[in-house]
């Protein structure tokens, strides 16, 4: 059978066979936690606590500003040590509440749990407002923003991500495997706060295992399971909803527009808790791999945990990493070392030897056309780069840089070793500033 | 042959006489004082009076709509020559030039991390606030040197932008893109100035550059009124140069200099003899 895909993409090598055996680990607690308060899309959270206060695991740490914002919660018990600027995954000192844990890891008490069938939708997304869900998948968009389209825009196609096309990681992966049932609760809940008529999981076909396991649990469901092709990135939002609708997001447009909603398997489980238990988002899936760490491993690890702890509990390093990189290694952030703490978006800690991110010199652009042949979203990644790098920007602005996605399939493909995706983003943010300066 | 000469006569005649309607009837009026505004600007196109090219600044000259010292390029000479067109007394503006204020250049100063992108300093700024360790070091990518319509900016060996004081013109388009606000304007007439911009605290300035400002007050202590220090970082306060160059020698990081003795170390550009005006 051929199996449903987008135009476009790369197919870099997977790497999953580091990790995509091993079940998930509990990672121990380490003695003090960073929890950054910027950790989603949308106005970062406002500290509401003091050096010196004891918190209770769930106990709101950060107050949401504003509707594109999240709580952030306390990830173990103990006491507050520190509210500065620490070093932010994205490489500068941000706001974050730091916690000594005091080993107990004690839940607050008024925890909150739920029949989800007497809930009304409302209810279910303020609860999911309130735990502070975010999208697990990466770019961790506040889920209850999503779960809200204005009435004009109904959503009749619910998708759920399992793709994970990421070369390494294998959180999601493991996630569907073992803890099925709190993703096909989210999967209800989210299909009826939506009230949409089509659900859909989609996995790439490289997971049969995952495929066939939540096939079987779905049988005499709604929910239709859909195996993809291995192809990257066929996580990446429109690139799954052209997969599995055929339909495509208009330019500048949002997936609700034409009826469609997207979430991570993973968010799903965490709206369950968020929902039936009244948990808040303190925790999630890591995949901790690469060929410079000793013991690959999938760690359920707290929020704020920092990369150094997680290095240590994978055995440690097998050399001196060449590189090390938060999420993927397409769409990852580089790290400046292991100080940082793994945040809500988190998907995955790769570690890189030096051999395996040598560089050769950039060449010229002999128009061979395999990044525009590349390119998911059928830009023309060389023009639109050239522009970029002479600071044409509305040049670069009206052959539709705003639309790129920054999956760096063009960087990929490129036998010149042309920055595309680097220029293009360069670009962007230059269109952006614009923006808002006029 | 005749009669290809013939033909492409007659069309050359028409042709010619159309154009000739043509220039008549589209005829642009010019003022002739703009033309001689126009004539007396520099003509960089720099864009540094607010206007689109030469021609838009010596259109609003005429027009009354711009000062007459609003070319920095084009000093005080430009200045004299347009209040003659435009029969007007009016004086120049203190001729400013760019300094950067930073000397801390890739050998001086601490790295981040290797940066391997675009050659660009906005583009470096975007990966985790840019390589250096310093918050406000000059990247030393040469976008600035890439801005500049006079080629008055010289970037080291070890990447640390200069600017030449004889060159600069006072345009600004340097700073318009310095991601890290490292370039200053300054009085031309000053040549002392404190090569730091790290507001940092002096401990921690110490651990990624050699030659930072740690805010020790000393330079304050010795001309109480040519320096000041806020949040750590000193500051000479223009118009006491002759004093500002006593403290050079008690600065225990030597990052205060006089452009006089010379550019920074990296350099290849000539201290500047003497002061020169710059339309000179």
């Amino acid at each position: 059978m051929k199996l449903r895909t987008f135009s476009g993409g790369v197919h870099p090598p997977d790497n999953k066979q580091w990790s995509a055996h091993l079940p998930i680990e509990d990672c121990p607690l380490p003695d003090q936690l960073i929890v950054p308060m910027s950790q989603h899309i949308g106005a970062p959270a406002a500290p509401c606590v003091a050096v010196g206060q004891q918190v209770a695991k769930g106990e709101v740490i950060g107050e949401a500003k504003g509707f594109v914002s999240v709580p952030i919660h306390a990830p173990t018990s103990g006491e507050v040590v520190a509210v500065e600027a620490r070093l932010h995954p994205m490489g500068t000192a941000l706001p974050a509440v730091v916690i000594k844990a005091d080993g107990e890891d004690r839940w607050r008490d008024d925890l909150a749990s739920a029949e989800p069938g007497d809930l009304t939708p409302e209810e279910i997304i303020d609860k999911v407002h309130q735990a502070g869900v975010v999208g697990l998948g990466g770019a961790a968009f506040p889920a209850h923003v999503k779960m809200s389209p204005p009435p004009e825009k109904p959503i009749n196609t619910l998708i759920f991500n399992g793709v994970e096309c990421e070369p390494y990681l294998t959180a999601d992966h493991r996630m569907m495997l073992e803890e099925t049932e709190r993703i096909l609760q989210g999967v209800a809940l989210l299909q009826y706060v939506f009230g949409a008529e089509r659900v859909v999981i989609g996995i790439e076909a490289n997971k049969p295992d995952a495929i066939a396991h939540l096939e079987q649990h779905c049988t005499g469901t709604p929910v239709e399971v859909v195996a993809l092709q291995v192809k990257y990135p066929q996580g990446a939002e429109k690139q799954l909803i052209a997969a599995v609708t055929g339909r495509e997001v208009p330019s500048g447009g949002l997936p609700m527009d034409i009826g469609v909603a997207v979430h991570n398997v993973s968010t799903a489980a965490a709206v369950t808790d968020a929902v039936v238990q009244g948990r808040p988002l303190i925790e999630r899936v890591c995949t901790v791999t690469g060929p410079a760490i000793r013991e690959p491993k999938n760690l359920k690890i707290r929020i704020g945990t920092p990369l150094s702890h997680l290095v240590a509990v994978c055995g440690g390093l097998v050399e001196d990493p060449g590189k090390i990189i938060l999420g993927g290694p397409m769409m990852g952030v580089a790290q400046l070392g292991f100080d940082a703490p793994a945040i809500r978006g988190t998907s995955g800690l790769l570690l890189l030897r030096q051999q395996d991110v040598e560089r050769r010199p950039e060449g010229p652009c002999i128009r061979c056309a395999r990044c525009v042949e590349g390119c998911p979203m059928k830009l023309l990644p060389t023009t639109i780069a050239a522009y970029a790098r002479r600071d044409l920007f509305e040049a670069t602005e009206e052959y539709r840089a705003m639309d790129c996605i920054e999956c760096g399939c063009c960087s990929y493909s490129c036998p010149a070793l042309i920055p595309l995706v680097q220029a293009i983003r360069y670009g962007k943010a230059a269109i952006m500033a614009k923006k808002r300066n006029a | 042959m005749i009669a290809a000469i013939l033909s492409l006569g007659c069309i050359g005649l028409v042709a010619a006489f159309a154009l000739g309607l043509a220039a008549k009837k589209f005829a642009v009026e010019v003022v002739p004082r703009e033309l001689a505004a126009l004539e007396v600007l520099p003509g960089a196109n720099c864009g540094a009076c607010g206007y689109p090219g030469c021609a838009g600044f010596a259109k609003a000259v005429i027009e009354g709509k711009a000062e007459l010292n609003q070319c920095p390029p084009g000093g005080a000479e430009v200045v004299l020559k347009l209040s003659r067109i435009l029969g007007v007394e009016a004086t120049a503006a203190e001729p400013e030039i760019a300094v950067v204020i930073c000397q801390g250049d890739n050998r001086k100063a601490q790295l981040k991390y290797q940066y391997l992108g675009l050659d660009d300093c906005t583009a470096a700024q975007r990966v985790a606030g840019g390589p250096k360790a310093c918050p406000g070091g000059c990247l030393g990518l040469g976008s600035c040197q890439r801005a500049c319509p006079f080629d008055a900016i010289e970037m080291t060996d070890d990447g640390l932008a200069v600017i030449s004081r004889e060159k600069c013109t006072g345009c600004r388009k340097c700073i318009a893109v310095c991601p890290r606000n490292v370039i200053r304007m300054t009085p031309l007439a000053s040549s002392v100035h404190v090569l730091c911009n790290s507001h940092d605290k002096g401990a921690l300035v110490r651990k990624y550059c050699q030659i930072g400002c740690i805010g020790c007050h000393i330079c304050k202590k010795t001309v109480p009124d040519a320096y000041q220090v806020e949040t750590f970082l000193a500051t000479v306060v223009y118009g006491h140069d002759e004093e500002a160059g006593e403290a050079i020698a008690k600065c225990p990081t030597q990052c205060i200099r006089d452009f006089q003795d010379g550019y920074p170390e990296g350099s290849r550009l000539a201290p500047a003899g003497s002061e020169k005006t710059h339309a000179a």
